[in-house]
């Protein structure tokens, strides 16, 4: 079959289309490839992976992006299996049965060199099996951070560190960013302080091996609002937080942010029903100047989605 | 149009799939521009329409992206390629059916992709936001077909060499599928970290370069020989505008995330290849500026020749940006700011749609042997167009640029917020009106189709005076 392009010209175009994409292509895919490989895990990035878990984009565990299947951050005070006060409260990351595991136990060569290393043998990260429930820990040799299967090496359950654990000793870290991204925060805030000007405000740019495992980054891309890489360390306060989320001018007058009251649900932490229409209402007579007050803002309940996304920016340390 | 689905190949007419493309990109367009005015509004005024998450400004933002990108973008590409690639190659279009079946699926897969990101069902990753279920339809029911139309008709033309807008059709439609299917490798193998974040810059990049920008410059090299009569100004610089298209335009991909802890050789690396652009860049607006000699009065007195000619001048603030703007003695001052959002603006709704309006005008018109409807209301779509754009991209450059100074001089962040506050009104208003301007579109290209006067065989519509 003649397919028109017998001409000699067109078949030196078509090879030297070859080698002039797949050139670029070689380029901007393979060579980087070699220094994305060879980024190590540092602190940051297992406390990411393991807090929000495999994916915080959509993916077919979660598939209404509900938050769902998303692990915890609990801090543990005392030993879970033991009952003895431990010398230093830590960070126990609790997988429940069927939740999908970090990137880092799934895939430990993407934890890059010594971290990797010390996960595999002193974390022991290897011995369970997929989606049991499991509890980890991320945990030092020297200035080496490396993950630790706790189930593993403690015999630590998620229901026994479930069942020391008080309300606020939870962070609901998973689901938090997993509604960040649902919610298109990172449309306006960004998670990446310039490498030039943004020390002194926003805290210190990430580094190479930061983001190991993360999914998605969600850099964002234009800047309509304060980066929040490092927002908890600026302000921890859950009270502001939760003024701020559910009406941003109740803090900030010139705020553009949207209201996200309608993450809070149907009711507040007492279990009583939120009227937002009457809210609104007695909100819109004081921004009037018919009131003194702003209305109160209800406390999000336990279940919520407010505090989901609460308790995540808060630990955007 | 939907009644041929089901056609025999034969029985269904000439032209049909281009004329089906071509009123579904005006109807995103002007969905698209709706839901980038609402979107502007609540940046202006953040309590308009509050207390729904479906209106919320972070559930419609990507809708506003993606619509007018995959919606009116490439369905007017689509529409252009549907009836260029064979008029240029003296024949038919290779499959009618699959052409329409292409655009049919195409609008039933992005109004479902669409859907699903209002709800907030997004792969968080910037311009591949949609699910990867809705990138595997992309690239099996819309990138795919339209690739295989396009190539099959070059292969069965009936003229010798093929001529320099086919070059770009043939190796866009290849290339955006090349791009689309690396650009979405964290998705579909769960790629993650720093591979992630440069692989979605190396798409959005890639998608601009190899398919927005080199797709739009090709229906220029057809519209303005084709309307004006004068053959195209040099066929080598048209070599150089495409070699130079595929060799510096893949590769600075790496520019978009200069404060990433990318390497720091990859970033040196791709804003060096980022000037290079200027290169097609300039061979394009050369090209065709110099093809009007002797024709400059069509500049004023032709609607298509005044669109495409005002998006060939576009290109050149676009690529002066583009090409410096990703340095890292300028990147660092605007990255981030509204100046960058003024920037993609200029591409997409200066650039590429001032190209794609001349070739819907034109080709539906051609196709449907029906005169415009009214010049009144093209021109009031022309200079509604234009002002509301140019409204847009001057505020949010300003905006851009308080932003940048509020930036580096650690201005508290509400002030510039504050500072800015007249320029998303500004910017409110300039996007109002180009919507307004798309419904005005719609209409006449509605009313062409039912009230035009019929072109005669062998005439081409320009040649035609205007009744109305």
């Amino acid at each position: 079959m003649s397919l028109g392009v017998n001409f000699r010209e067109y078949k030196i175009g078509a090879k030297m289309f070859g080698v002039a994409l797949g050139g670029s292509m070689c380029i901007t895919l393979f060579l980087p490839s070699f220094d994305f490989r060879s980024a190590v895990s540092t602190d940051m990035a297992l406390d990411k992976q393991l807090s929000a878990g495999w994916e915080t984009g959509w993916n077919i565990y979660d598939p209404l992006m509900l938050g769902q299947n998303k692990p915890l951050k609990v801090l543990v005070k005392v030993d879970p299996k033991t009952g003895q006060p431990l010398a230093q409260p830590v960070y126990a990351y609790v997988y429940k049965k069927g939740t999908p595991w970090p990137n880092g136990v799934d895939h430990p060569d993407n934890l890059g060199g010594p971290v990797e290393k010390l996960s595999k043998t002193k974390g022991r990260i290897g011995e369970a099996k997929s989606g049991a429930p499991t509890v980890y820990l991320i945990s030092h040799e020297g200035n080496v951070p490396y993950i630790e299967d706790a189930t593993a090496t403690m015999g630590w359950t998620p229901d026994m560190v479930m069942s020391k654990a008080q309300d606020s000793d939870i962070s609901h870290d998973g689901e938090g960013k997993t509604l960040f991204v649902r919610e298109g925060c990172w449309w306006c805030h960004t998670l990446l302080p310039e490498e030039t000007q943004d020390w002194q405000v926003f805290g210190a740019p990430p580094m190479l091996g930061d983001f190991n495992g993360e999914s998605p980054t969600a850099f964002g891309s234009d800047r309509k609002a304060p980066d929040l890489l490092h927002v908890g360390s600026r302000n921890s306060s859950r009270e502001w937080m939760m003024l701020h989320f559910f009406n941003p001018r109740l803090v900030q007058p010139h705020s553009i942010m949207p209201r996200f009251d309608y993450m809070w649900g149907d009711k507040d932490a007492n279990g009583k029903p939120i009227d937002y229409a009457k809210w609104r209402q007695e909100y819109n007579e004081y921004h009037e100047g018919k009131r003194d007050y702003p209305p109160e803002v209800p406390v999000p309940a336990k279940d919520s989605e407010a505090r989901a996304l609460i308790d995540w920016v808060l630990s955007l340390k | 149009m939907l009644k041929y689905l089901f056609a025999k190949n034969e029985d269904i007419p000439a032209g049909s799939a281009a004329v089906y493309f071509g009123f579904s990109s005006i109807v995103w367009f002007v969905i698209g521009t709706g839901l980038g005015s609402f979107n502007a509004a609540k940046l202006a005024f953040p309590d308009f329409v509050t207390g729904s998450e479906f209106f919320a400004f972070g559930h419609m933002r990507q809708v506003h992206v993606h619509a007018v990108i995959f919606g009116w973008i490439s369905m007017a590409f689509g529409m252009a390629m549907m009836y260029i690639t064979p008029a240029l190659g003296n024949t038919r279009l290779w499959s009618e059916k699959l052409g329409l079946w292409n655009a049919f699926l195409w609008n039933v897969g992005l109004s479902l992709g669409l859907f699903l990101l209002w709800m907030g069902l997004t792969s968080g990753r910037e311009y591949s936001d949609f699910i990867w279920p809705i990138d595997l339809y992309i690239a099996a029911f819309i990138a795919l077909p339209l690739a295989i139309n396009v190539w099959m008709t070059i292969v069965t033309r009936r003229t010798q060499g093929i001529y320099t807008t086919n070059w770009f059709f043939a190796a866009g439609t290849f290339m955006v599928i090349i791009v689309f299917l690396t650009g979405n490798l964290p998705e579909w193998f769960h790629l993650t970290g720093l591979t992630e974040a440069y692989l979605t810059w190396w798409f959005a990049h890639n998608v601009l370069g190899l398919w927005i920008t080199p797709v739009a410059a090709a229906i220029a090299y057809y519209t303005i020989p084709k309307v004006t009569g004068n053959p195209l100004y040099s066929h080598r610089i048209g070599h150089l505008h495409f070699w130079s298209v595929v060799v510096f335009y893949s590769t600075p991909a790496a520019h978009h995330l200069m404060s990433a802890p990318l390497p720091e050789w990859l970033k040196s690396f791709a804003s060096v290849e980022g000037v290079l652009i200027l290169v097609p860049a300039i061979a394009f607006v050369s090209n065709l500026l110099l093809t009007m000699q002797g024709k400059w009065n069509m500049f004023v007195e032709n609607l298509e020749v005044r669109f495409t000619i005002t998006g060939v001048l576009l290109a050149i603030p676009l690529n002066m940006q583009g090409g410096f703007q990703q340095t890292r003695a300028i990147n660092w001052y605007i990255h981030g700011t509204g100046w960058i959002v003024a920037h993609a603006h200029l591409a997409l709704l200066g650039f590429s749609t001032f190209l794609e309006g001349a070739a819907v005008y034109l080709g539906l018109q051609s196709l449907m042997k029906r005169k415009l409807y009214s010049l009144a209301l093209g021109n009031m779509h022309f200079w509604m167009l234009l002002i509301g754009f140019s409204i847009y991209w001057i505020s949010m450059t300003i905006a851009g640029l308080i932003q940048g100074a509020g930036k580096i001089y650690e201005v508290p962040y509400i002030d510039v917020v504050i500072a800015e506050h007249p320029y998303m009104i500004a910017r409110w208003i300039g996007g109002t009106l180009v919507f307004i301007s798309n419904v005005v579109w719609l209409y006449n290209m509605w009313m062409t189709a039912r009230a035009g006067t019929v072109v005669p065989a062998g005439r081409m519509p320009h040649e035609l005076a205007y009744e109305r």
